[in-house]
């Protein structure tokens, strides 16, 4: 799982049925300081984080088709979920 | 998922089963002040993007599930058309209407 922090929201009326109802949030990781180590990217929002908290991301499929009380084998077309709001974290 | 933005459209004619019909646009990765962060690639269209708009993509294994006929050989798949990015820092981000038009204010 990845750590990362919300940078923005993003709105989409037009959509795959995947995503109906659904929050997406712009989110970029970082590491133990904070420090942007990646591309950004979108993710749907199971956690009721918002814009400046740290997150943790299920990115893989799999794992998301879980979250959303899915079938593994479920056309649920969505990779990245916000499973959690990071309180802390170190790099030992 | 990650943004991206719509810069052209692919034409290939023979296909592998399964892609009949499907939409081929060329795509080039952005963020979200819509700076360009990679090199352009194609993605499946399923949900009737134009040149110029900005869009969010799914990759891997649910590209394909997000394709009307699933597990097609696709690994990226445009599935939004973005309206808005509202960036942390106060900047404004993408606004659809406004910047997926050349030339408008």
């Amino acid at each position: 799982m990845k750590v990362a922090r919300v940078v923005g929201t993003v709105t989409a009326t037009v959509h795959q049925a995947s995503y109906d109802g659904q929050t997406l949030l712009l989110c970029a990781p970082v590491d133990a300081s904070g420090k942007v180590v990646g591309e950004q990217f979108v993710a749907v929002d199971r956690a009721q984080a918002g814009v400046g908290d740290t997150v943790l991301i299920n990115a893989e499929g799999g794992g998301a088709r879980l979250v959303f009380g899915r079938k593994l084998t479920d056309a649920l077309a969505i990779q990245d979920v916000i499973v959690g709001v990071v309180d802390a974290f170190d790099e030992g | 998922m990650y943004l991206g933005r719509v810069v052209g459209t692919c034409v290939a004619t023979q296909r592998s089963p399964g892609l009949e019909g499907v939409r081929l646009l060329v795509v080039e990765p952005v963020d979200g002040s819509g700076r360009v962060t990679g090199a352009p690639f194609v993605a499946a269209d399923t949900v009737s993007a134009g040149p110029g708009e900005l869009v969010f993509l799914v990759g891997a294994r649910e590209a394909a599930l997000a394709m009307e006929v699933p597990f097609v050989p696709v690994d990226a798949a445009i599935v939004g058309l973005v309206d808005e990015v509202h960036l942390a820092d106060g900047a404004r981000g993408f606004l659809r209407g406004r910047d997926d038009v050349p030339g408008a204010p």
